[in-house]
């Protein structure tokens, strides 16, 4: 049976799209491992590019990485029991504790980022500290991490759950660890990659709140964009996909399973 | 080890003001099952979950089992054991585990632990099930582990909050049965929420009928049944037919005939579909004429327009069709004619 | 020692770390930019300058149109790609869905580079046209280049809602307004669309929302367009403006919360301003 014109227009609509979203990225990596880009590929492929920003910046790349995973770490501690209170408390506390947490991504980084500055610049050790820029990315993944979690939980019907193992004689930290968290773990685990991938990529609020000495893997791309060539920040850009790309790709995988869970 | 339940004085009032339930006074006494049954919102739940410990009843009212005033105890403490409606089964954990938590939680010795799931698992008819996890079962067979789970600490008394509501009606005759046999082997305390009055008058010893947040009858389901006391109870068990009329000569003078009243001396009386029989002209104290007749393969329903405020309903084994319209005979058998309770319980 | 009032309380506890954070790393912090804003010569009157100054004002505007553009243009292009994505099977369909969805996580600086690679002076599409038409198109560094990038990082966003609210669609509405006669496209009008409205407004809001506070795109392309949170970051960092910048990034949360806030009436989970 032939397709009718619709199907083909709107199949071009989607191709172009895909291409228009695809494209860039091919091109950024192509120019990351070619010797000169303007020339193009004709001038040959190589790493040297790679290597070079590895040399310059790979401080940068460990303190993304460090501060993804310290970010991590907050939000389960924090954000773990929240959704725990969201999820069981029913009051009307609970409403505006969720829309309270919210807050910091409902507006730009930029305002957060000043409204820290103000506030706690002063503080010269804490201003020029890789904690500044955590806190600013607990506060902007936090929300991510309580959905998440918060999510499963009431998928799950978590309130009779824990009145059943407390008619079995369960204390609250026995059902909690045995039968609580067990049961949210699709949840805490696409929260997690959530929160990392956020964290990786977080540039509004750590530009604002870095230091030279502080560059966060973001922060050193907008550097090399501005003043490296294009191979270079090709290059750089590069890298970041190989990291971000694994990240991306587990946490769609993630958040699928989290949402069967409560079929 | 079943204990007696005494409630004293339990009422309950919910936050936002609703009155689930008006001092309550209940006595079950040890190895008894009885039924709370009634429609949505008359209180058989919550009755049930302040007797679990769930809720606490407001200040006043006390639970106690046996002599031991458990009202300022946690559900984790009173030793009950309790079946949901949506039975609640652990996800994380397999059939075995399920089954076990409650001795896991009791820091029981594993070897003991898995003997006494071994042993619920045969109680229920489940042994080759242990290792499965909780999303390969059917409906049926996840009560069955709930259950188990619930027996398998040795509860006091065993809490059953409509655990068949959610499975097919064949399935829960079958478990009914299965239930029953369970509940009289062990010998223990039961408590059982049901809003479905087959399933009570099948299983309990007694039955404790509910409304509003009140208690309208307790007593045998042969009681409830054949001597309902107040008219929320006759109507909310199975079917009753209602007549009024002036009573004349110690009988009911209505518009299809006359009824024999005997003693009994009320301008408005009920008695059940089954009483009634299909008689010869003459023989009869009613005459009605067919609404609509239904074949249900053991009996036919039919429904008569006999002069009265609702058609009557008749129930009847004879094997023949009754068109609509046709004119039929209607006799109630001696001593089913009841009078209508007044509203006041 | 009532369970239920115990539980609430020990559950509501179990979030007092997280608000103590909150209240120490946002709260405060953002009462002292309120309070910087109006602490300007203009006092409070500092918060009403987007509309009273001229540069301010156009700058404002310009960032509303602009988000607004990309907003609709977003809209009609997810729906047409989205509708055909879910509806139809063909081998390669998930690796396509998975390749449009990967930029979700590109920090707007990612993007504008991208977007230089695309149009920029030594752009593929500056290729191509000089090679067709002898004529270099650049695009990168206006509003042009701004509404690609915008574009670039909402498209795959709202892709993805409207594609899980089209699972969603009954088919039985769709098969009973065929039965009683309707065309493709009427049925696309009368069910379809009207079914999905509530994703398309929500997800519009938020588009307009994350490109109102967009940064980091703009900030890569340097243009010679002003949008608010270059504005912004001019007046903190060049001219050290405090409290105009805090007055403006006041104004500018105010506007994106509320767009947001209207979204989330209308759609529930999902909202979030970010890139």
């Amino acid at each position: 049976m032939r397709k009718p014109l619709r199907y083909w227009l709107q199949l071009t609509v989607t191709l172009a799209v895909c291409a228009f979203l695809v494209v860039p990225v091919g091109l950024s990596i192509l120019a990351g491992i070619t010797e000169n880009f303007f020339i193009g590929v004709k001038s040959g492929l190589t790493m040297r590019w790679v290597s070079e920003v590895w040399n310059l910046y790979s401080e940068t790349i460990w303190r993304s990485i460090g501060i993804a995973l310290a970010c991590l770490a907050a939000t389960l501690t924090l954000g773990v029991p929240v959704a725990y209170a969201l999820a069981r408390a029913q009051s009307r506390f609970t409403r505006w504790i969720e829309e309270l947490l919210t807050l910091p991504i409902a507006v730009p980084g930029l305002a957060t980022a000043l409204a820290l500055i103000l506030l706690y610049g002063g503080w010269r050790d804490f201003r020029a500290s890789w904690l500044f820029i955590l806190v600013g990315h607990v506060l902007f993944t936090l929300p991510f991490m309580v959905r998440s979690v918060l999510a499963v939980m009431m998928a799950v019907d978590l309130k009779t759950l824990e009145e059943a193992a407390a008619s079995l004689g369960a204390s609250f930290r026995q059902r909690f660890l045995s039968v609580v968290l067990p049961n949210v773990r699709p949840g805490i685990v696409a929260g997690s990659l959530m929160v990392v991938t956020l964290s990786m990529g977080e540039f509004n609020l750590t530009w604002m709140l870095h230091t030279p000495l502080t560059k966060t893997l973001p922060v050193g791309l907008a550097d090399s964009y501005a003043s490296m060539r294009l191979e270079l920040g090709s290059a750089y850009t590069l890298i970041f996909l190989v990291m971000i790309v694994p990240l991306l790709v587990s946490l769609q995988w993630a958040a699928a399973r989290a949402e069967r869970r409560g079929a | 080890m079943a204990v007696a339940i005494h409630l004293e004085n339990c009422a309950k009032t919910f936050p936002d003001g609703t009155h689930a339930l008006e001092p309550l006074t209940l006595d079950i006494a040890a190895g008894e099952v009885i039924v709370l049954l009634g429609p949505s919102g008359c209180g058989k739940t919550t009755t049930l979950r302040i007797i679990a410990g769930l809720e606490s009843p407001d200040p006043g009212g006390r639970v106690l089992f046996d002599r031991e005033d458990v009202t300022p105890q946690p559900i984790e403490k009173r030793g009950v054991g309790m079946v949901f409606q949506s039975y609640a089964l652990f996800p994380n954990m397999s059939v075995a585990e399920n089954i076990g938590y409650g001795l896991r939680v009791r820091d029981v010795a594993k070897d003991e632990r898995d003997r006494r799931v071994a042993e619920m698992l045969k109680l229920v008819d489940l042994e080759s099930f242990g290792a499965r996890r909780v999303d390969q079962l059917s409906g049926g067979q996840r009560q069955r582990v709930a259950l188990a789970r619930a027996l398998a600490i040795q509860p006091r008394a065993l809490l059953l909050d409509e655990p068949l509501t959610a499975l097919d009606a064949k399935l829960r005759e079958q478990l009914r049965v299965e239930i029953d046999r369970l509940l009289r082997q062990l010998g223990i305390t039961a408590v059982y929420v049901t809003h479905d009055q087959a399933e009570a008058m099948a299983l309990g010893d007694r039955i404790v009928v509910m409304e509003k947040g009140r208690i309208a009858q307790s007593g045998t389901p042969q009681e409830i049944y054949h001597h309902p006391a107040t008219a929320f109870v006759a109507d909310f068990i199975g079917t009753m037919n209602r007549l009024a009329g002036e009573v004349v000569d110690s009988h009911l003078v209505v518009a299809a005939g006359r009824l024999p009243l005997g003693r009994i001396a009320a301008r408005e009386v009920m008695f059940r579909p089954e009483d009634v029989r299909l008689v010869r002209p003459g023989e009869h104290h009613l005459e009605a004429k067919v609404i609509s007749s239904f074949f249900l393969g053991d009996h036919t329903r039919l429904v008569v327009d006999a002069g009265g405020t609702s058609p009557l309903v008749v129930e009847t084994t004879e094997r023949r069709t009754w068109p609509r319209g046709e004119t039929v005979h209607l006799a109630v058998v001696d001593g089913a004619i009841l009078p209508v309770p007044s509203q006041a319980p | 020692m009532d369970p239920v009032a115990r539980d609430r309380r020990r559950a509501l506890a179990l979030a007092v770390p997280a608000l103590a954070v909150f209240a120490a790393f946002w709260l405060l912090p953002m009462a002292r930019l309120v309070q910087v804003g109006a602490s300007g010569p203009d006092g409070i009157a500092a918060y009403f300058a987007v509309v009273t100054n001229a540069n301010y004002f156009r700058s404002l505007a310009s960032t509303v149109a602009l988000s607004a553009g990309v907003s609709v243009v977003t809209l009609v292009l997810s729906l047409i790609a989205g509708i055909f994505l879910q509806r139809n099977r063909f081998s390669g369909r998930g690796v396509l869905i998975s390749l449009m969805t990967l930029p979700l996580a590109f920090p707007g600086v990612v993007v504008g580079f991208l977007v230089i690679l695309l149009v920029g002076r030594q752009g593929l599409v500056g290729d191509v046209t000089t090679r067709l038409f002898d004529e270099k198109v650049v695009l990168a560094y206006g509003m042009a280049g701004l509404f690609i990038g915008y574009l670039y990082f909402s498209i795959p966003r709202v892709i993805l809602t409207i594609m899980a609210s089209v699972e969603k669609l009954d088919p039985a509405l769709e098969e009973a307004a065929r039965s009683l006669g309707a065309s493709t496209w009427q049925v696309l009008r009368d069910v379809i669309l009207p079914a999905l409205t509530p994703a398309i407004i929500s997800s519009g809001a938020i588009c307009f929302a994350t490109s109102m506070g967009a940064f980091g795109t703009a900030f890569t392309l340097a243009t010679q367009i002003n949008v608010l949170p270059l504005t912004i970051y001019n007046e903190f960092t060049n001219y050290a403006n405090f409290s105009m910048a805090a007055s403006l990034s006041i104004v500018l949360g105010i506007i994106t919360w509320a767009a947001l806030a209207a979204a989330r009436s209308l759609a529930g989970a999902g909202v979030a301003a970010a890139g």
